[in-house]
């Protein structure tokens, strides 16, 4: 098999990627506002193609504030999913959740087992409805977070884009709630989970492997 | 009037004093920074990964590994006037980022990168004088060629000049 081609992903099948974020990050939404118990709204999805360089544009630069919860994604479809919240927004989200205020600049170990727990139950609400859309079997590890910069984040799946090519591509989703929420769902397929993805959906493959 | 130049992911820029390189964000990343302190030209790449002969695929930026990434930092900076011979080397970033133990090796990349440019720097006859290197934090770095000085910033950290 020849290399697929991530420029021609993004071309042809721009529209039923998003359309896959949209699924996913749609069923993770309702996960998040019964959880919240108010509504939480989100963007219209983005399929990304990126230059390693200017990974840091995407959520607010580099220096921004995460936390992130990362999975690893296996089964059919292999990457990592990341439910990524600035900081501000995962103090707003714990309070909510637990019904009282945060203490400290600094997440208790309770705060950020909830925040934890949290990404996982919503991640684990769009993986199934990935993996149902699709039919393919997606199982995720169990999630590890950390609260650093965005870009020493995305680091870790740019890294695992370079072995691969010069470039990043990812299915970003926002989510907002009416006023202090505010986070991404981040889903990296790596790249001959693209074509699953695509060939799962009925669509034709054959055009996406690099011309040589 | 000096200026601080940025320097993303996979990419490499060379400057004189009195201005300085900034990269923002190194997670398992390396921000490997060279200055020749007659010249006072210094250089900045950040690597991504340790080898370019181990993998498949197109690869055709230079700056994203451990091994072409310095070379050709080397091969910029001699054009601008600057000695290979009088050449020292900082080093910065490879964080595990996360501690996933899964099947596959991201876990240890950064500890790679770090290891790599060492390894490169040696065969090169490069001394590695100040490292803030692995952990498990992002650093924001900024290198100054004048004084070769190398300012480190983490999350929650105090500020280090290594």
């Amino acid at each position: 098999m020849g290399n697929v081609s991530l420029k021609k992903i993004t071309d042809v099948y721009c529209d039923v990627l998003k359309e896959i974020g949209n699924i996913g990050a749609g069923n993770a939404m309702t996960a998040l506002s019964q959880m919240l118990q108010c509504k939480v709204d989100m963007r219209v999805p983005k399929v990304c193609l990126l230059d390693f360089q200017d990974v840091g544009t995407l959520m607010g630069g580099e220096e921004q504030l995460m936390a992130c919860v990362l999975f690893g994604v296996d089964g059919d479809v292999s990457g990592m999913m990341m439910f990524m919240i600035e900081k501000n927004s995962a103090r707003h989200l714990i309070s909510k959740i637990m019904g009282m205020e945060a203490a400290g600049d600094d997440f208790s170990e309770m705060e950020a087992s909830a925040l934890q727990e949290v990404g996982n139950i919503i991640t684990g609400a769009y993986l199934n409805a990935l993996a149902s859309f699709t039919n393919l079997k997606i199982i995720s590890s169990p999630p590890e977070m950390t609260i650093d910069m965005a870009g020493a984040i995305l680091s870790v799946p740019a890294i695992e884009f370079g072995k691969l090519g010069d470039k990043l591509l990812l299915i970003q989703t926002q989510f907002y709630d009416e006023i202090e929420v505010n986070g991404y769902f981040v889903l990296i397929p790596d790249i001959d989970s693209y074509v699953k993805i695509i060939g799962s959906l009925g669509l034709p493959v054959d055009g996406l492997m690099e011309e040589t | 009037m000096s200026e601080i130049i940025k320097v993303g992911m996979a990419d490499l820029k060379v400057v004189s004093s009195p201005d300085g390189l900034i990269t923002m964000g190194l997670g398992s990343c390396v921000a490997v920074a060279l200055r020749d302190p007659v010249t006072k030209i210094g250089g900045m790449v950040h690597v991504m990964l340790p080898d370019s002969t181990a993998l498949r695929g197109v690869h055709n930026n230079p700056a994203k590994f451990a091994d072409t990434g310095i070379a050709e930092l080397i091969r910029q900076m001699e054009a601008m006037g600057a000695r290979k011979t009088r050449l020292t080397a900082k080093l910065a970033g490879g964080a595990t980022m996360f501690t996933v133990s899964s099947k596959s090796d991201w876990g240890m990349i950064g500890d790679r990168n770090v290891d790599a440019c060492k390894k490169i720097l040696k065969e090169l006859r490069i001394p590695v004088i100040a490292e803030s290197t692995r952990e498990n934090y992002g650093r924001t770095v900024t290198f100054y060629p004048e004084t070769g000085e190398y300012h480190v910033k983490a999350v929650g950290r105090a500020l280090t000049i290594i």
